[in-house]
Protein backbone atom coordinates (compact mmCIF):
# COMPACT_ATOMS: atom_id res chain seq x y z
CA UNK A 1 0.00 0.00 0.00
CA UNK A 2 1.42 3.21 -0.82
CA UNK A 3 1.58 6.69 1.66
CA UNK A 4 -1.28 8.55 -0.51
CA UNK A 5 -3.49 5.29 0.57
CA UNK A 6 -2.58 4.77 3.80
CA UNK A 7 -3.53 9.22 4.07
CA UNK A 8 -6.91 7.84 2.31
CA UNK A 9 -7.52 4.88 4.84
CA UNK A 10 -6.66 7.23 8.02
CA UNK A 11 -9.16 10.09 6.82
CA UNK A 12 -11.75 7.28 6.30
CA UNK A 13 -11.11 5.81 9.49
CA UNK A 14 -11.56 9.28 10.94
CA UNK A 15 -14.93 10.15 9.53
CA UNK A 16 -16.09 6.84 10.97
CA UNK A 17 -14.56 7.90 14.77
CA UNK A 18 -16.29 11.23 14.59
CA UNK A 19 -19.75 9.73 15.09
CA UNK A 20 -21.60 10.34 18.08
CA UNK A 21 -21.34 7.55 20.52
CA UNK A 22 -24.07 5.03 20.48
CA UNK A 23 -24.47 5.09 24.12
CA UNK A 24 -23.26 7.73 26.87
CA UNK A 25 -22.90 6.47 29.92
CA UNK A 26 -20.50 3.66 27.89
CA UNK A 27 -18.64 6.69 26.59
CA UNK A 28 -17.58 7.77 29.79
CA UNK A 29 -16.91 4.93 31.23
CA UNK A 30 -14.30 4.20 28.32
CA UNK A 31 -13.42 7.82 28.60
CA UNK A 32 -12.33 8.03 32.19
CA UNK A 33 -10.50 4.83 31.91
CA UNK A 34 -8.03 5.86 28.44
CA UNK A 35 -7.83 9.55 31.00
CA UNK A 36 -6.35 7.37 33.45
CA UNK A 37 -3.98 5.00 31.02
CA UNK A 38 -3.23 7.38 28.49
CA UNK A 39 -2.94 10.59 31.26
CA UNK A 40 -2.13 9.97 34.41
CA UNK A 41 -0.57 7.11 34.20
CA UNK A 42 1.86 8.80 32.12
CA UNK A 43 2.24 11.94 35.26
CA UNK A 44 5.40 10.07 36.78
CA UNK A 45 7.56 10.20 33.61
CA UNK A 46 6.85 13.53 32.16
CA UNK A 47 7.46 14.51 36.05
CA UNK A 48 10.67 13.03 36.32
CA UNK A 49 12.24 13.98 32.62
CA UNK A 50 11.08 17.38 33.01
CA UNK A 51 12.57 18.03 36.35
CA UNK A 52 16.06 16.71 35.10
CA UNK A 53 15.99 17.72 31.77
CA UNK A 54 14.97 21.10 32.88
CA UNK A 55 18.35 21.13 35.29
CA UNK A 56 20.60 20.20 32.33
CA UNK A 57 19.01 22.85 29.73
CA UNK A 58 19.84 25.24 32.65
CA UNK A 59 23.45 23.94 33.38
CA UNK A 60 24.15 23.84 30.62
CA UNK A 61 23.53 27.52 29.21
CA UNK A 62 25.11 28.78 32.52
CA UNK A 63 28.72 26.55 31.44
CA UNK A 64 28.57 27.88 27.75
CA UNK A 65 28.26 31.87 29.38
CA UNK A 66 31.25 32.85 30.37
CA UNK A 67 31.48 36.21 28.80
CA UNK A 68 31.71 38.57 32.36
CA UNK A 69 29.73 41.00 30.36
CA UNK A 70 26.68 38.79 29.87
CA UNK A 71 24.06 39.05 32.48
CA UNK A 72 23.61 35.47 34.96
CA UNK A 73 19.66 36.19 34.38
CA UNK A 74 20.15 35.23 30.78
CA UNK A 75 20.07 31.64 32.07
CA UNK A 76 16.89 31.91 33.25
CA UNK A 77 15.66 33.38 30.23
CA UNK A 78 16.88 30.99 27.95
CA UNK A 79 15.97 28.47 30.10
CA UNK A 80 12.45 29.95 30.03
CA UNK A 81 11.84 30.54 26.36
CA UNK A 82 13.46 26.96 25.36
CA UNK A 83 11.60 24.53 28.33
CA UNK A 84 8.35 26.39 27.00
CA UNK A 85 8.71 26.84 23.10
CA UNK A 86 9.99 23.28 22.47
CA UNK A 87 11.16 20.81 25.31
CA UNK A 88 7.80 20.89 26.98
CA UNK A 89 5.34 20.24 23.95
CA UNK A 90 7.83 18.68 21.65
CA UNK A 91 10.04 16.88 23.65
CA UNK A 92 7.57 15.24 25.91
CA UNK A 93 4.74 14.69 23.54
CA UNK A 94 7.57 12.55 21.66
CA UNK A 95 8.52 10.80 25.05
CA UNK A 96 4.38 10.49 25.09
CA UNK A 97 4.67 8.97 21.54
CA UNK A 98 6.60 6.39 22.49
CA UNK A 99 5.06 5.11 26.00
CA UNK A 100 1.28 5.97 24.66
CA UNK A 101 1.89 5.21 21.38
CA UNK A 102 3.16 1.50 21.92
CA UNK A 103 0.17 1.39 24.51
CA UNK A 104 -2.52 2.01 21.30
CA UNK A 105 -1.17 0.16 19.04
CA UNK A 106 -0.49 -3.00 20.83
CA UNK A 107 -4.10 -2.76 23.00
CA UNK A 108 -6.44 -1.99 19.64
CA UNK A 109 -4.10 -4.44 17.28
CA UNK A 110 -4.27 -7.17 20.24
CA UNK A 111 -8.08 -6.71 19.82
CA UNK A 112 -7.27 -7.28 16.45
CA UNK A 113 -5.88 -10.07 16.09
CA UNK A 114 -8.13 -12.01 18.72
CA UNK A 115 -11.22 -10.69 16.80
CA UNK A 116 -12.61 -8.73 19.43
CA UNK A 117 -13.14 -6.13 17.48
CA UNK A 118 -15.04 -8.96 15.11
CA UNK A 119 -16.93 -9.20 17.74
CA UNK A 120 -17.93 -5.26 18.59
CA UNK A 121 -18.93 -5.05 14.81
CA UNK A 122 -21.12 -8.51 14.88
CA UNK A 123 -22.93 -6.59 18.27
CA UNK A 124 -23.43 -3.87 15.65
CA UNK A 125 -21.09 -1.64 17.41
CA UNK A 126 -18.86 0.97 15.45
CA UNK A 127 -16.05 0.05 17.11
CA UNK A 128 -13.86 2.65 15.66
CA UNK A 129 -15.87 4.82 17.52
CA UNK A 130 -16.09 3.35 20.24
CA UNK A 131 -12.01 2.14 20.55
CA UNK A 132 -11.06 5.44 19.15
CA UNK A 133 -12.77 8.58 20.25
CA UNK A 134 -12.25 8.25 24.13
CA UNK A 135 -8.56 7.83 23.35
CA UNK A 136 -8.91 11.40 20.96
CA UNK A 137 -10.61 12.86 23.76
CA UNK A 138 -8.52 11.99 26.48
CA UNK A 139 -5.30 13.26 25.32
CA UNK A 140 -6.60 15.99 23.65
CA UNK A 141 -7.97 17.40 27.12
CA UNK A 142 -5.30 15.93 29.38
CA UNK A 143 -1.85 16.79 27.65
CA UNK A 144 -2.64 20.39 28.02
CA UNK A 145 -2.24 19.80 31.80
CA UNK A 146 0.78 17.27 31.44
CA UNK A 147 2.43 19.77 29.41
CA UNK A 148 1.73 22.57 31.30
CA UNK A 149 3.50 20.48 34.12
CA UNK A 150 6.01 19.84 32.24
CA UNK A 151 7.26 23.21 32.00
CA UNK A 152 6.45 24.18 35.30
CA UNK A 153 8.79 21.59 36.51
CA UNK A 154 11.71 22.11 34.22
CA UNK A 155 11.92 25.47 35.23
CA UNK A 156 11.84 24.58 38.68
CA UNK A 157 14.57 21.93 38.04
CA UNK A 158 16.68 24.58 36.45
CA UNK A 159 16.21 26.66 39.64
CA UNK A 160 17.01 23.62 41.69
CA UNK A 161 19.94 22.89 39.35
CA UNK A 162 21.73 26.33 39.80
CA UNK A 163 21.03 26.36 43.58
CA UNK A 164 22.71 22.73 43.75
CA UNK A 165 25.50 23.75 41.42
CA UNK A 166 26.23 27.15 42.39
CA UNK A 167 26.79 28.34 39.08
CA UNK A 168 24.34 30.90 38.92
CA UNK A 169 21.88 31.71 41.97
CA UNK A 170 18.20 31.79 42.53
CA UNK A 171 17.66 35.57 41.98
CA UNK A 172 19.49 35.72 38.89
CA UNK A 173 17.07 32.75 37.71
CA UNK A 174 14.18 33.88 38.67
CA UNK A 175 14.98 37.67 37.40
CA UNK A 176 16.04 35.82 34.12
CA UNK A 177 12.21 34.19 34.34
CA UNK A 178 10.17 37.31 34.45
CA UNK A 179 12.26 39.42 31.63
CA UNK A 180 10.08 40.03 28.71
CA UNK A 181 8.06 37.48 29.11
CA UNK A 182 5.30 37.04 26.70
CA UNK A 183 2.24 35.05 27.41
CA UNK A 184 2.25 34.11 23.35
CA UNK A 185 4.39 31.82 23.71
CA UNK A 186 2.21 29.63 26.36
CA UNK A 187 -0.76 29.18 24.08
CA UNK A 188 1.71 28.35 21.04
CA UNK A 189 2.88 25.83 23.50
CA UNK A 190 -0.75 24.61 24.07
CA UNK A 191 -1.84 24.70 20.52
CA UNK A 192 1.16 22.47 19.34
CA UNK A 193 0.73 19.94 22.83
CA UNK A 194 -3.57 19.38 21.37
CA UNK A 195 -2.24 19.05 17.95
CA UNK A 196 0.58 16.28 18.86
CA UNK A 197 -2.29 14.67 21.28
CA UNK A 198 -4.39 14.22 17.96
CA UNK A 199 -1.86 12.98 16.47
CA UNK A 200 -0.29 10.44 19.85
CA UNK A 201 -4.20 9.32 19.51
CA UNK A 202 -5.03 8.27 16.44
CA UNK A 203 -1.45 8.04 14.14
CA UNK A 204 -1.14 4.44 17.15
CA UNK A 205 -4.79 3.65 16.59
CA UNK A 206 -4.46 3.43 12.70
CA UNK A 207 -1.87 0.96 13.24
CA UNK A 208 -3.47 -1.21 15.72
CA UNK A 209 -6.88 -1.64 14.02
CA UNK A 210 -5.72 -1.72 10.46
CA UNK A 211 -3.04 -4.52 11.25
CA UNK A 212 -2.90 -8.27 10.19
CA UNK A 213 -1.82 -11.26 11.25
CA UNK A 214 -1.03 -12.52 15.03
CA UNK A 215 1.34 -11.13 18.06
CA UNK A 216 4.49 -10.33 15.68
CA UNK A 217 2.67 -8.23 13.29
CA UNK A 218 1.36 -6.37 16.52
CA UNK A 219 4.84 -6.09 17.64
CA UNK A 220 5.78 -4.64 14.22
CA UNK A 221 2.92 -2.47 13.91
CA UNK A 222 3.68 -1.04 17.74
CA UNK A 223 7.30 0.18 16.64
CA UNK A 224 6.17 1.54 12.90
CA UNK A 225 3.65 3.59 14.98
CA UNK A 226 6.00 5.38 17.26
CA UNK A 227 8.26 5.65 14.26
CA UNK A 228 5.35 7.50 12.34
CA UNK A 229 3.86 9.09 14.98
CA UNK A 230 7.63 11.01 16.30
CA UNK A 231 8.05 11.76 12.36
CA UNK A 232 4.18 13.61 11.84
CA UNK A 233 5.21 15.22 15.45
CA UNK A 234 8.75 17.12 14.26
CA UNK A 235 7.36 17.57 10.65
CA UNK A 236 3.94 19.81 12.40
CA UNK A 237 6.25 21.18 14.96
CA UNK A 238 8.16 23.06 11.60
CA UNK A 239 4.80 23.81 10.08
CA UNK A 240 3.03 25.20 13.61
CA UNK A 241 6.49 26.89 14.30
CA UNK A 242 6.48 28.89 11.20
CA UNK A 243 2.96 29.54 10.80
CA UNK A 244 2.25 30.89 14.46
CA UNK A 245 5.94 32.53 15.42
CA UNK A 246 7.00 33.97 11.81
CA UNK B 1 -35.19 -18.77 8.88
CA UNK B 2 -31.87 -17.48 6.75
CA UNK B 3 -32.17 -17.50 3.17
CA UNK B 4 -28.79 -17.50 1.05
CA UNK B 5 -28.85 -17.23 -2.67
CA UNK B 6 -26.41 -17.38 -5.25
CA UNK B 7 -23.32 -15.97 -2.59
CA UNK B 8 -19.83 -15.18 -4.03
CA UNK B 9 -17.30 -13.43 -2.59
CA UNK B 10 -13.25 -12.93 -3.49
CA UNK B 11 -10.82 -11.28 -2.16
CA UNK B 12 -7.48 -9.88 -4.44
CA UNK B 13 -9.50 -10.94 -7.36
CA UNK B 14 -9.46 -14.80 -5.90
CA UNK B 15 -12.71 -15.75 -6.09
CA UNK B 16 -13.04 -17.72 -2.32
CA UNK B 17 -16.97 -18.49 -2.31
CA UNK B 18 -18.49 -19.63 -5.95
CA UNK B 19 -22.10 -19.22 -5.80
CA UNK B 20 -23.35 -20.42 -2.69
CA UNK B 21 -27.23 -20.74 -2.27
CA UNK B 22 -28.99 -22.90 0.97
CA UNK B 23 -31.34 -22.73 3.83
CA UNK B 24 -30.84 -22.56 7.79
CA UNK B 25 -33.94 -23.14 9.67
CA UNK B 26 -34.78 -21.87 13.19
CA UNK B 27 -34.35 -24.40 15.86
CA UNK B 28 -31.89 -26.36 14.52
CA UNK B 29 -28.32 -26.59 14.57
CA UNK B 30 -27.30 -26.22 10.98
CA UNK B 31 -23.50 -27.11 10.27
CA UNK B 32 -21.17 -26.06 7.83
CA UNK B 33 -18.34 -28.47 7.38
CA UNK B 34 -15.37 -28.51 4.57
CA UNK B 35 -11.57 -28.97 4.10
CA UNK B 36 -8.96 -25.93 5.31
CA UNK B 37 -9.27 -23.30 2.55
CA UNK B 38 -13.32 -24.52 1.22
CA UNK B 39 -14.69 -20.98 2.28
CA UNK B 40 -16.07 -22.14 5.45
CA UNK B 41 -14.67 -19.24 7.65
CA UNK B 42 -15.60 -16.56 4.66
CA UNK B 43 -19.09 -17.79 4.18
CA UNK B 44 -19.63 -17.59 8.11
CA UNK B 45 -18.22 -13.68 8.33
CA UNK B 46 -20.20 -13.20 4.93
CA UNK B 47 -23.23 -14.01 6.56
CA UNK B 48 -22.80 -12.07 9.62
CA UNK B 49 -21.68 -8.99 7.88
CA UNK B 50 -18.36 -9.26 8.13
CA UNK B 51 -17.50 -9.23 4.67
CA UNK B 52 -19.43 -7.46 2.48
CA UNK B 53 -20.45 -10.09 -0.97
CA UNK B 54 -19.93 -9.32 -4.33
CA UNK B 55 -22.80 -10.68 -5.46
CA UNK B 56 -25.37 -12.79 -4.05
CA UNK B 57 -28.25 -12.35 -1.52
CA UNK B 58 -28.58 -13.14 2.21
CA UNK B 59 -32.70 -13.10 3.42
CA UNK B 60 -33.00 -12.89 7.28
CA UNK B 61 -36.20 -13.77 7.99
CA UNK B 62 -37.35 -11.64 4.38
CA UNK B 63 -34.97 -8.60 5.75
CA UNK B 64 -32.91 -8.63 1.99
CA UNK B 65 -29.40 -7.93 3.70
CA UNK B 66 -28.26 -5.53 0.51
CA UNK B 67 -31.74 -3.75 0.66
CA UNK B 68 -30.76 -2.93 4.04
CA UNK B 69 -30.04 0.41 5.58
CA UNK B 70 -27.08 1.27 7.47
CA UNK B 71 -29.15 1.46 10.74
CA UNK B 72 -31.22 -1.61 9.68
CA UNK B 73 -28.08 -3.79 9.64
CA UNK B 74 -27.37 -2.16 12.77
CA UNK B 75 -30.23 -3.08 14.33
CA UNK B 76 -30.24 -6.66 12.17
CA UNK B 77 -26.85 -7.48 13.98
CA UNK B 78 -28.33 -6.89 17.74
CA UNK B 79 -30.87 -9.82 16.95
CA UNK B 80 -27.33 -11.91 15.57
CA UNK B 81 -25.03 -14.16 18.56
CA UNK B 82 -21.66 -14.71 17.67
CA UNK B 83 -19.11 -17.35 19.14
CA UNK B 84 -15.90 -16.95 17.91
CA UNK B 85 -12.95 -19.70 17.20
CA UNK B 86 -11.09 -17.91 20.19
CA UNK B 87 -13.95 -16.72 22.10
CA UNK B 88 -12.97 -12.99 21.29
CA UNK B 89 -13.82 -12.29 25.04
CA UNK B 90 -12.72 -9.14 26.11
CA UNK B 91 -9.90 -9.58 28.24
CA UNK B 92 -9.76 -6.29 30.32
CA UNK B 93 -13.16 -7.14 32.15
CA UNK B 94 -14.26 -9.71 34.57
CA UNK B 95 -16.90 -12.35 33.32
CA UNK B 96 -19.76 -10.40 34.06
CA UNK B 97 -19.03 -7.20 32.15
CA UNK B 98 -18.05 -9.59 29.09
CA UNK B 99 -22.00 -10.74 29.44
CA UNK B 100 -23.56 -7.43 30.38
CA UNK B 101 -21.57 -5.36 27.91
CA UNK B 102 -24.42 -5.73 24.70
CA UNK B 103 -27.00 -4.82 27.32
CA UNK B 104 -25.29 -2.10 28.14
CA UNK B 105 -24.82 -1.11 25.25
CA UNK B 106 -28.29 -1.68 23.47
CA UNK B 107 -31.03 -1.76 26.32
CA UNK B 108 -32.18 0.47 28.78
CA UNK B 109 -32.05 -1.51 31.31
CA UNK B 110 -30.84 -0.89 34.99
CA UNK B 111 -27.87 -2.45 36.91
CA UNK B 112 -29.67 -5.15 38.85
CA UNK B 113 -31.73 -5.92 35.45
CA UNK B 114 -28.86 -6.11 33.42
CA UNK B 115 -26.73 -8.42 36.39
CA UNK B 116 -30.30 -10.21 36.63
CA UNK B 117 -30.13 -11.53 32.90
CA UNK B 118 -26.42 -11.82 33.14
CA UNK B 119 -26.73 -14.63 35.81
CA UNK B 120 -29.50 -15.74 34.05
CA UNK B 121 -27.29 -16.77 30.61
CA UNK B 122 -24.53 -17.78 32.81
CA UNK B 123 -25.95 -20.30 34.91
CA UNK B 124 -28.22 -21.69 31.70
CA UNK B 125 -24.17 -22.32 30.47
CA UNK B 126 -23.40 -23.79 33.41
CA UNK B 127 -21.09 -21.00 35.02
CA UNK B 128 -22.44 -20.00 38.16
CA UNK B 129 -19.87 -18.45 40.91
CA UNK B 130 -17.17 -16.98 38.14
CA UNK B 131 -18.95 -13.33 37.53
CA UNK B 132 -15.80 -11.58 38.73
CA UNK B 133 -13.20 -13.27 37.78
CA UNK B 134 -11.43 -11.85 34.64
CA UNK B 135 -11.74 -13.81 31.49
CA UNK B 136 -7.94 -15.01 31.34
CA UNK B 137 -8.29 -16.77 34.80
CA UNK B 138 -10.62 -19.33 33.03
CA UNK B 139 -9.76 -22.71 31.01
CA UNK B 140 -10.85 -22.95 27.59
CA UNK B 141 -14.17 -24.58 28.07
CA UNK B 142 -15.28 -21.83 30.63
CA UNK B 143 -13.96 -19.21 28.34
CA UNK B 144 -16.34 -20.64 25.67
CA UNK B 145 -19.25 -21.07 28.01
CA UNK B 146 -18.71 -17.06 28.45
CA UNK B 147 -18.80 -16.58 24.49
CA UNK B 148 -21.92 -18.36 24.29
CA UNK B 149 -23.58 -16.60 27.42
CA UNK B 150 -22.96 -13.29 25.92
CA UNK B 151 -23.90 -14.39 22.56
CA UNK B 152 -27.12 -14.93 24.10
CA UNK B 153 -27.19 -12.34 26.55
CA UNK B 154 -29.79 -10.29 24.12
CA UNK B 155 -32.15 -13.14 23.43
CA UNK B 156 -30.36 -13.09 19.25
CA UNK B 157 -32.90 -14.87 16.78
CA UNK B 158 -29.68 -16.07 14.98
CA UNK B 159 -26.31 -17.45 16.48
CA UNK B 160 -23.00 -18.31 14.46
CA UNK B 161 -20.45 -20.11 15.86
CA UNK B 162 -17.08 -20.55 14.23
CA UNK B 163 -15.25 -23.87 15.41
CA UNK B 164 -17.10 -23.70 18.80
CA UNK B 165 -14.94 -26.61 20.41
CA UNK B 166 -11.49 -25.95 18.64
CA UNK B 167 -8.61 -26.63 20.68
CA UNK B 168 -11.30 -28.26 23.88
CA UNK B 169 -10.78 -31.78 24.83
CA UNK B 170 -13.21 -34.72 23.53
CA UNK B 171 -15.35 -34.43 26.75
CA UNK B 172 -15.47 -30.32 27.15
CA UNK B 173 -16.20 -30.41 23.24
CA UNK B 174 -19.37 -32.58 23.46
CA UNK B 175 -20.76 -30.59 26.25
CA UNK B 176 -20.59 -27.16 24.44
CA UNK B 177 -22.16 -28.91 21.28
CA UNK B 178 -25.11 -30.07 23.33
CA UNK B 179 -25.50 -26.87 25.33
CA UNK B 180 -25.45 -24.99 21.42
CA UNK B 181 -28.12 -27.76 20.64
CA UNK B 182 -29.72 -27.00 23.86
CA UNK B 183 -29.96 -23.50 23.33
CA UNK B 184 -31.25 -23.76 19.73
CA UNK B 185 -33.90 -25.91 21.01
CA UNK B 186 -35.17 -23.63 23.74
CA UNK B 187 -34.75 -20.40 22.19
CA UNK B 188 -35.88 -21.35 18.76
CA UNK B 189 -32.60 -19.82 17.28
CA UNK B 190 -31.56 -20.15 13.89
CA UNK B 191 -28.02 -21.76 14.41
CA UNK B 192 -24.56 -21.74 12.28
CA UNK B 193 -22.16 -23.61 13.30
CA UNK B 194 -18.81 -23.42 11.13
CA UNK B 195 -16.75 -27.42 12.22
CA UNK B 196 -13.91 -29.17 11.56
CA UNK B 197 -15.46 -31.26 14.64
CA UNK B 198 -17.14 -35.26 13.26
CA UNK B 199 -18.30 -35.65 16.11
CA UNK B 200 -20.17 -32.12 16.13
CA UNK B 201 -21.64 -33.62 12.21
CA UNK B 202 -23.05 -37.03 13.98
CA UNK B 203 -23.88 -35.67 17.29
CA UNK B 204 -25.33 -32.22 16.26
CA UNK B 205 -26.00 -32.03 12.97
CA UNK B 206 -29.72 -31.71 12.14
CA UNK B 207 -28.50 -30.24 8.51
CA UNK B 208 -25.47 -30.33 7.45
CA UNK B 209 -23.71 -28.14 4.57
CA UNK B 210 -20.39 -29.43 2.91
CA UNK B 211 -18.37 -26.87 1.06
CA UNK B 212 -15.92 -27.72 -1.46
CA UNK B 213 -12.86 -25.12 -2.95
CA UNK B 214 -16.22 -22.18 -2.26
CA UNK B 215 -19.20 -24.60 -3.92
CA UNK B 216 -21.76 -26.20 -1.69
CA UNK B 217 -20.97 -30.10 -2.67
CA UNK B 218 -23.51 -31.51 -0.64
CA UNK B 219 -25.84 -31.36 1.49
CA UNK B 220 -28.24 -33.53 4.20
CA UNK B 221 -28.76 -34.42 7.91
CA UNK B 222 -26.36 -36.67 9.94
CA UNK B 223 -28.48 -39.12 9.34
CA UNK B 224 -27.87 -38.88 5.50
CA UNK B 225 -24.48 -38.46 5.25
CA UNK B 226 -23.77 -42.23 7.03
CA UNK B 227 -25.59 -43.21 3.64
CA UNK B 228 -23.98 -40.57 0.82
CA UNK B 229 -21.92 -41.88 -1.65
CA UNK B 230 -20.77 -38.47 -2.58
CA UNK B 231 -16.97 -38.87 -3.39
CA UNK B 232 -15.67 -35.57 -1.40
CA UNK B 233 -17.79 -35.98 1.26
CA UNK B 234 -17.00 -39.54 2.31
CA UNK B 235 -13.46 -38.73 1.70
CA UNK B 236 -13.05 -36.31 4.35
CA UNK B 237 -15.81 -37.15 7.04
CA UNK B 238 -14.68 -40.69 7.10
CA UNK B 239 -10.82 -40.38 6.79
CA UNK B 240 -10.36 -41.29 9.67
CA UNK B 241 -10.46 -45.88 10.43
CA UNK B 242 -12.88 -45.26 13.30
CA UNK B 243 -15.25 -43.04 11.41
CA UNK B 244 -15.07 -45.88 8.73
CA UNK B 245 -15.63 -48.39 10.75
CA UNK B 246 -18.83 -46.73 12.31
CA UNK B 247 -20.18 -46.20 9.09
CA UNK B 248 -19.80 -49.39 8.04
CA UNK B 249 -21.48 -50.45 11.26
CA UNK B 250 -24.45 -48.24 10.27
CA UNK B 251 -24.64 -49.46 6.72
CA UNK B 252 -24.51 -52.98 8.01
CA UNK B 253 -27.04 -52.69 10.47
CA UNK B 254 -29.59 -50.62 7.77
CA UNK B 255 -29.18 -54.13 5.52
Amino acid sequence: MNYFEHIGKYFMMLRQVFTKPQRGRVFREALSRETEELGIKSLGIIIFISFFIGGVIALQTALNLNNPLIPKSLIGFAAKRSIILEFAPTFCSIILAGKVGSYITSSIGTMRVTEQIDALEVMGINSLNYLVLPKIIATVFFYPFLITLGMILGIFGGWVAGNLSGLFTGTDYIEGLQADFDPFLIQYSIIKTLIFAFIIATVPSYHGYYVKGGSLEVGKASTQSVVWTIVLIVIANYFLTQMLLT
Amino acid sequence: MIEVKNLHKAFGGVEILKGISTTFEPGKTNLIIGQSGSGKTVFLKSLIGLHAPEKGIIEFDGSVNIEMSIEQRRQLRQEIGMVFQGSALFDSQTVEENVMFPLKMFTKQSDEEMLERANFVLKRVDLVGSNKKFVTELSGGMQKRVAIARAIVMKPKYLFCDEPNSGLDPQTAIIIDNLIKEITEEFKITTVINTHDMNSVMEIGEKIIFLKEGKKAWEGSNKEIFKTDNEAVVNFVYSSNLFKKVREAYLNEKK
